[in-house]
């Protein structure tokens, strides 16, 4: 019978169907970081269980990290709560042996970029992390999913998911993107297609031509937001870009070793005549870039738009953004920009935001602007291409590796008030500091905006 | 886990669709390294004008006195009714663990997130799907009558009006069945141990790259 990739998948790694009707799903990679663990290894070790398959496990801490003044390690963490969260992550990856990126590792970033970087995530396999943006890895063919520290707990005790089997979305992406357009304005077009729950129990597979031009980045950020709409995972078939992308990496396989998994990869795709539960087509060809304007990830305009009526839905998004109906997006004033996340923080994202600032500089009514490279390697990559260089001429702060300001628990956050064009993935309430207000782009629409000073298409700076 | 059998309890209403597990516990609170103390910041920002900081008593803040959940009327309010996508965004299971912290027992809402979903019935939390017109005539009813409860039947899947309706909820039979007994999940997959190792020999054998130049503490 004709199967779809998460089919494949699933039925690759379906262990038994326990006695209560359950199905166990093998796990063959697990990425840990410091903020949903704790309560799990304490589980594990009261209960005096062990991990099931260490050596499946590797750790990295990410949402506390401060992005400045990295080279004092933990001591550089000022808030104690948060050190003491970070030195809790070492103490467990030691008690439990478990490899540990740790903050002052050139390999230390946001787990979903170092993941893909370090050949740690390969196509075929079951992944699971602490975090509900895994989703990520579904890029590689991967079936990758956030879970909650209950369900990290069993995956380090029994190497399984208890899970039951999701339905099955294709998104048709039809067309080929214009210029100056990313991957981020097509899911930020899908999520308003579906909305913010449209994807609730579904494993959503991205198809059509325009995959064939999308590289490995640009595809995660369409995996990473497929949560946005309510998937739990996304997924992008094998092709020669993804194994492009991966030969060579630290933990990719070697030899015939190589040889005999891209054999195996090259099956990860779905059947020509496979059946979806639903398929839903997004047209690339007229797409403008977009822009959020209210509190959820469905509530997107074209930047040639406006911010809608008010209206009983979306009244309280609109007074909380401090935003009025009919109000041009162009018009937006910001206050600061944030380029990073683990949806857009990789090196051909701060390329693109890059080719917008060189020889610009960010208008004086924007008080901060800052880069937060995705992991130490990306900053790394980037400085040996003299992106730093073109971002500091242009008025950004360089900063050290972490999840940053896409949700503040580090000491990047907004102020009440304050309006950011941000390249993260939740626009959610408070979500980047207190009373903060959030409009999520790509980031060349963030690079766009800097110069600008306010929401800017991005179309008139190429 | 806790065990959820059957609830008589206060509802509270909260009239917003996509509540997300930002909202429910904000980031600052995620630090801590505990299974408890998050109940006191449960809906943080929204019950709150004083910027919330983990540990500090709710006596001592300053409360938005237009927050449903700080209307006298809802205190102990054990089942919470909320719109479509209720916990959304964030996996934080600390939205379930301030939730019940808090004292509610149940969720009734149109449609929940697939993670949050998960997260409750790892807890004992129960959520309950109900059709939107349900939900909403239960949260007008919810407002107009004070001390208005409702009863929670997880072995008869229904939610009872003490006017003598009933409202028919599908749960998975798994969650269920551990949620009627609490039981330990870890352990229930364990019983499976020979199973797991069995299929790890074949996956290993199929995938040998899988298990080869794997990451290890020394490396």
């Amino acid at each position: 019978m004709a199967r779809t990739l998460y089919d494949k998948l699933w039925d690759d790694h379906l262990v038994t169907t326990r006695s209560d009707g359950q199905s166990l799903i093998y796990i063959d990679r697990h990425l840990l970081h410091e903020v949903t663990s704790p309560q799990a290894f304490e589980g594990l070790g009261l209960a005096h269980r062990r991990l099931w398959r260490t050596e499946t496990n590797i750790a990295t801490a990410d949402h506390n990290v401060p992005t400045t003044d990295r080279e004092l390690g933990v001591q550089g963490i000022e808030e104690d709560i948060a050190k003491q969260q970070v030195l809790t992550l070492q103490a467990n990856c030691e008690r439990f042996d478990v490899a540990l990126f740790d903050v002052t590792d050139e390999r230390q970033g946001i787990v979903h970029v170092i993941g893909p970087e370090q050949g740690l995530t390969l196509p075929g396999m079951t992944i699971v992390c602490g975090d509900s943006h895994t989703s990520t890895h579904g890029a590689f063919a991967c079936l990758a999913q956030g879970i909650g520290t209950s369900e990290v707990e069993h995956v380090m005790a029994t190497q399984t998911l208890a899970q039951s089997k999701a339905k099955n979305l294709r998104i048709w992406l039809e067309g080929t993107l214009p210029q100056g357009l990313s991957t981020k304005d097509v899911v930020l077009k899908v999520i308003d297609t579906l909305t913010a729950s449209g994807g609730s129990g579904y494993t959503i597979e991205f198809a059509g031509d325009a995959l064939a031009s999308f590289g490995m980045e640009a595809r995660m950020t369409l995996c990473n937001m497929a949560i946005e709409a309510g998937a739990r995972a996304g997924l992008v078939a094998v092709d020669e870009t993804t194994i492009d992308y991966l030969r060579g990496r630290p933990y990719s396989p070697q030899g015939q070793r190589w040889r005999e998994a891209v054999a195996y990869w090259q099956s990860l795709k779905s059947d020509a005549d496979a059946v979806f539960d639903r398929e839903v087509r997004v047209s690339l060809s007229g797409l403008e870039p977009r822009v959020t304007w209210g509190t959820s990830p469905d509530q997107s305009a074209a930047i040639s738009g406006r911010v809608p009526e008010a209206n009983a839905e979306n009244r309280r998004a609109l007074a909380y953004m401090g935003l009025k109906g009919g109000e041009p997006m162009r018009t937006i004033e910001i206050d600061r920009i944030f380029i990073g996340s683990c949806t857009n923080a990789r090196i051909e994202d701060l390329r693109e935001a890059a080719r917008v600032l060189a020889n610009r500089t960010i208008s004086s009514r924007v008080r901060q602007a800052m880069v937060v490279p995705g992991s130490g390697l990306v900053k790394t990559a980037a400085e040996a291409e003299g992106l730093d260089e073109v971002f500091r001429a242009a008025g950004f702060e360089w900063r050290a590796a972490g999840c940053s300001m896409c949700l503040g628990m580090n000491p990047d956050q907004l102020k009440p008030g304050e309006r950011c064009a941000s390249t993260s993935n939740r626009n959610f309430e408070g979500r980047q500091g207190q009373g903060g207000r959030t409009h999520l782009v790509s980031p060349a629409m963030a690079a766009a905006a800097a110069v600008a000073g306010r929401l800017a298409d991005v179309r008139e700076y190429l | 886990m806790q065990a959820f059998t059957s609830i008589t309890g206060l509802v509270a209403p909260l009239e917003r669709a996509n509540v997300d597990t930002d909202q429910i516990i904000p980031k600052q609170f995620l630090k801590s390294i505990k299974r408890t103390g998050f109940g006191a910041h449960l809906f943080d920002a929204w019950r709150f004008f004083d910027a919330g900081i983990l540990g500090m008593v709710p006596e001592a803040r300053r409360a938005n006195p237009d927050f449903v959940l700080n209307e006298p009327r809802y205190a102990g309010a054990r089942i919470l009714l909320a719109n479509d996508n209720f916990g959304c965004g964030s996996s934080r299971e600390h939205a379930v663990w301030a939730l019940m912290e808090y004292g509610f027992r149940s969720v009734i809402a149109p449609s929940f997130a697939d993670i949050f979903t998960s997260n409750c019935f790892k807890n004992g939390l129960l959520p309950v799907v109900l059709p939107q017109p349900s939900v909403e005539a239960l949260m007008r009813e919810c407002k107009r009558s004070p001390g208005f409860s409702l009863s929670i039947d997880l072995d008869a899947c229904e939610v009872q009006h003490a006017d003598g309706r009933r409202f028919q909820f599908q749960v998975k039979a798994s969650d269920r069945q551990r949620l009627l007994q609490g039981l330990d999940e870890i352990g229930l997959s364990l019983e499976h141990e020979s199973e797991i190792k069995s299929f790890e020999a074949r996956h290993k054998s199929r995938f040998p790259w899988l298990f080869e130049n794997q990451p290890c503490r020394s490396k």
